[in-house]
């Protein structure tokens, strides 16, 4: 460790980006003394994942997200770091190189790592604001806040990378075209099928397309106005994306005289035409041909950290790659040759046009040499890793279209990923082999998803190599992966489960008696247990506990929603979504009142008063606690809306009076404490208005009763409902969803919502507790009733009559 | 020179809790944490600008309500694997009054 740093070489890279930065980590595992190392980076951030900016412009990931390297490991590496400074000079013969700021350094070794910059096309009106391209953070910035303040986008470039700024921009609210210079979308990776489903269904997602346009000029007067193309088509835009692909930035290179054609040249060990200098990653052209997707990069930076350590033999090959597109929901793969190019190479295809799936598999001499998958690409890494060995196919071609369950029968899931060899790559973002994940997971004995894609990375970035990594974890564990029951969080190595038999058994009625109990490690818990302790406690001592409004989350201690600019919403109870005139006249007397700017109506039929600053929250529930109004609790985990639709009072096809049912289901559950929050509907007849087959509980009316279905979710996770009984009257209906309600108030985790805990448990166990044990049922129901007793208090009239103050004032003010 | 303000007492803040104090220059969190050790902050977490007296607070830290970012009340500082830092102010609790220095929180 006590290497002298003036004997060491001086390394120093042009570039902070992905291959670049995977080359030093390469490299530093290797020799990590080695080299004192130097990067200049143009952006001013530290490495981040650039596959990734379609996912943070999707909204799907946050910048902080998506970075690799933060600044604190280069400090811990010793690699000395310049940001928002791009070199601008090269002199290979002095060995220098010069920053936009002047700072010269000199080095031994060279690493250029230049990447790309966007292609642009010679067309007028590039300089206009809301114009961007594609490339970097800065450019993701300017098209989600152009997002915010614009209406219409238009992008240039109909390949990958066009494709998913199209995507995220409507992800963001925007109205988004398309101009495609081809016929047919992502030419380079899909044969026309192919390209047609894709345009078939990006069109169906609200993407306009403009194919076979060819961008004549952007205008517009202080901003950008529309498109103009050849043909004459215009298209108005207020913020123009170009993406109509990348270049290797080659401009420093060739400064210094190094050879570059459409990339700067290297060898098979990454050697430039200048001994002293490498290149990897975009930039770099081998044997004729530059890279832009990830995987190929990945090898440079082994081979090129292989030399810089000292280590020969390694060389760079050019290998198969496979894409893959990033849009939620649309599934295309491709690799190798898109159409037979002469008689030798068969095709087959697969096309089922209404489940939107197709396939082809181009073959030459019993090989597979291409593959294109749309809306089906389960299959893809068995192809793909066909593809690259080249394996004789005859035995299984007739059955190898439908995947590997059909050409080799008696194959279970996870064989085809067991038949790999360790080179075979698994994570393509990530450049991860299946040898280095099983080595990983045996060596540092990992049991969990999230702890391999801690040590390796692998399916850590774009996840759609996740099923691969899970089988694999399963493999080399021998299948033992059993889910592990999480532990209420690092404060404990007790589960949910054990917490809560705990405070039943050894009535424990504090929290700092459960802590004790249970072997905190911390003296007040942390912002995960104290929560979930707070409700434990609440539901299992009714009455006795008193709530800890300092273990609430703001939400539930304010009484109301914070909103993003730390305003926040209001939204009065109105029972089964009825309303009178005399609330709606008060509800307008408060907005006028205090100047409350959005009013909404809500998905769960109540109107939201949006933007109230929180000293007004106390005279705002009084003025509408004065009109008879209560708390909607549409900020708790707890009983939120019932939602109803009219019912045989009014509808023409209504079997019973939903709405009242729906009232009377309100009055029984609201001002319940849940694990997470929980939403009701109740619906007239089988057309099912009021959406109950995706409620925590729905009842669906008919003729002769009530159906009664439980565990359903309309959120990030689709989840329809499970029947949980079939019932005559009201009165049972009242019975079966107050029972229901209690068992998951005892029996989930916190934050779990009554999907995961029914999909957990299965709705088998439910019905055996609340349908077939009628004395359990009656039971949980007097419990759940016996708890409303003390949970029915309205918070809104408290803290409108001066309880908790102290939550809605400053403790002072200075000037 | 004496540049310190009362801005309370003690019992104005509940233990586990915390109070803004606002200042020409935006507000300051103030909390008290169990053992009554009392903590200021400017009131904006180092993330996404999150009002940090509304978090939870455990120890002598506070966890930002709006993505759980964990702040050292001591310091300013975010947990790692977060990073960054809340200006933190001078504050001092005599005979059940709290007192914030004032040229640094103003």
């Amino acid at each position: 460790m006590n290497m002298m740093s003036a004997h060491k070489q001086r390394l120093v890279m042009v570039g902070n980006g992905m291959a670049g930065m995977r080359t030093i980590e390469e490299l530093l595992a290797r020799a990590p003394h080695l080299y004192d190392i130097t990067v200049f980076g143009a952006e001013p951030h530290p490495n981040y994942n650039r596959i990734m900016l379609s996912s943070v412009l999707a909204g799907e990931k946050e910048i902080d997200d998506i970075v690799i390297n933060p600044r604190a490991w280069y400090e811990e590496n010793k690699i000395t770091l310049f940001t928002d400074e791009p070199v601008v000079t090269l002199d290979a013969e002095a060995r220098t190189v010069t920053s936009a700021s002047g700072r010269v350094t000199p080095y031994d070794k060279l690493i250029l790592a230049t990447g790309s910059k966007p292609l642009v096309p010679p067309i007028p009106g590039l300089d206009l604001p809301g114009v961007c391209t594609f490339r970097d953070i800065a450019d993701v910035e300017q098209m989600i806040s152009a997002s915010v303040t614009h209406r219409r986008a238009v992008v240039i470039g109909g390949g990958l990378l066009g494709l998913e700024a199209a995507w995220g921009l409507k992800r963001r609210g925007m109205s988004v075209a398309v101009v495609h210079l081809m016929p047919t979308l992502m030419e380079r990776q899909l044969d026309v099928t192919a390209g047609e489903l894709l345009q078939r269904d990006l069109d169906q997602r609200g993407i306009a397309f403009f194919t076979n346009g060819q961008t004549e000029e952007i205008y517009g007067e202080n901003r950008v106005e529309a498109v103009r193309l050849a043909d004459g088509r215009e298209i108005p835009a207020d913020l123009v994306v170009m993406a109509i692909g990348i270049r290797p930035e080659i401009s420093l290179a060739k400064q210094a005289g190094l050879d570059a054609n459409r990339g700067i040249v290297v060898g098979d060990d990454m050697r430039t035409t200048d001994p002293h200098i490498y290149a990897v990653g975009e930039c770099a052209e081998h044997r004729g041909k530059a890279f832009g997707l990830v995987a190929p990069l990945y090898d440079m930076a082994k081979v090129c950290a292989d030399r810089l350590a000292g280590i020969e033999g390694n060389l760079f090959k050019t290998p198969e790659l496979s894409t893959r597109l990033k849009i939620t929901g649309i599934d295309v793969f491709s690799a190798g040759v898109l159409t037979a190019s002469d008689e030798s190479e068969d095709e087959v295809t697969y096309s089922d046009a209404s489940a939107g799936i197709y396939k082809k598999l181009v073959i030459r001499d019993d090989r597979l040499v291409g593959a294109v998958l749309y809306g089906d690409v389960a299959d893809g890494a068995w192809y793909f890793d066909l593809i690259c060995t080249g394996a004789e196919i005859s035995s299984f071609r007739p059955g190898m279209i439908f995947g590997r369950a059909a050409a080799e029968p008696g194959k279970k899931p996870g064989d085809a990923v067991a038949s790999l060899p360790d080179s075979a790559q698994i994570c393509g973002c990530n450049g991860v082999s299946k040898g280095a994940i099983l080595s990983c997971i045996k060596d540092k004995k990992l049991r969990s998803l999230d702890e391999v894609r801690a040590h390796t990375k692998a399916s850590a970035s774009c996840g759609s190599c996740t099923p691969q990594v899970q089988q694999l974890l399963a493999l080399a564990t021998g299948g033992e992966v059993t889910e592990k029951i999480p532990s209420v969080c690092k404060c404990t190595k007790h589960t949910h489960e054990e917490v809560r038999a705990a405070i039943r058994e050894q009535e424990l009625k504090t929290m700092a008696a459960v802590r004790q109990a249970c072997g905190w490690t911390t003296p007040d818990g942390c912002a995960k247990c104290r929560p979930a302790l707070n409700y434990y406690l609440l539901c299992a001592w009714p009455g006795e506990y008193e709530d800890d409004y300092r273990s609430r989350f703001v939400n539930e201690r304010v009484h109301a929603n914070i909103q993003k600019d730390g305003t926040y919403s209001v939204v009065p109870r109105m029972w089964g979504g009825l309303t009178t005139s005399s609330e709606l006249r008060a509800i307008a007397d408060v907005v006028d009142k205090f100047q409350i700017p959005t009013v909404k109506v809500t998905g769960g039929q109540r109107i939201d008063l949006l933007g109230v600053k929180k000293q007004d929250l106390p005279d705002v529930w009084a003025d509408l606690n004065r009109a008879g109004m209560v708390s909607g609790h549409a900020y708790a985990k707890g009983l939120r809306t019932v939602k109803t639709c009219v019912g045989s009072e009014w509808c023409r096809f209504g079997t019973q009076d939903s709405t009242g049912l729906g009232v009377k289901l309100e009055k029984m559950m609201w001002g319940a404490w849940t694990p997470h929050k929980v939403k009701l509907a109740v619906s007239g007849c089988p057309r099912n208005c009021a959406e109950s087959s995706i409620k925590d509980i729905g009842v669906v009316c008919i003729e002769a009763g009530y159906d009664i279905l439980v565990g359903g979710n309309g959120g990030i996770e689709l989840r329809g409902t499970d029947k949980l009984a079939f019932v005559a009257t009201e009165e049972e209906v009242l019975e079966l969803a107050g029972a229901f309600l209690q068992l998951y108030r005892e029996e989930a985790r916190y934050l779990d919502r009554t999907a995961h805990w029914v999909e957990r448990v299965g709705i088998d166990y439910v019905k055996k507790h609340i349908v077939e044990d009628t004395e359990k049922r009656q039971i949980l129901h007097a419990r759940f009733l016996h708890a409303q007793s003390f949970a029915q208090i309205d918070p809104w009239a408290e803290r409108a009559n001066g309880a908790e103050a102290h939550e809605f004032k400053p403790l002072a003010t200075v000037a | 020179m004496s540049n310190w303000i009362k801005v309370g007492q003690l019992s104005d803040i509940p233990p586990l809790g915390s109070r803004v104090v606002a200042t020409g220059s935006g507000p300051v969190a103030v909390f008290r944490a169990a053992d009554d050790h009392v903590f200021a902050l400017r009131d904006s977490c180092p993330h996404k600008k999150g009002p940090l007296s509304e978090g939870i607070v455990h120890g002598h830290q506070v966890t930002c309500p709006l993505h759980n970012w964990v702040i050292e009340l001591e310091t300013g500082d975010a947990v790692a694997p977060d990073r960054g830092k809340t200006a933190c102010f001078a504050v001092k609790v005599e005979d059940g009054l709290v007192w914030l220095q004032r040229d640094e929180a103003a």
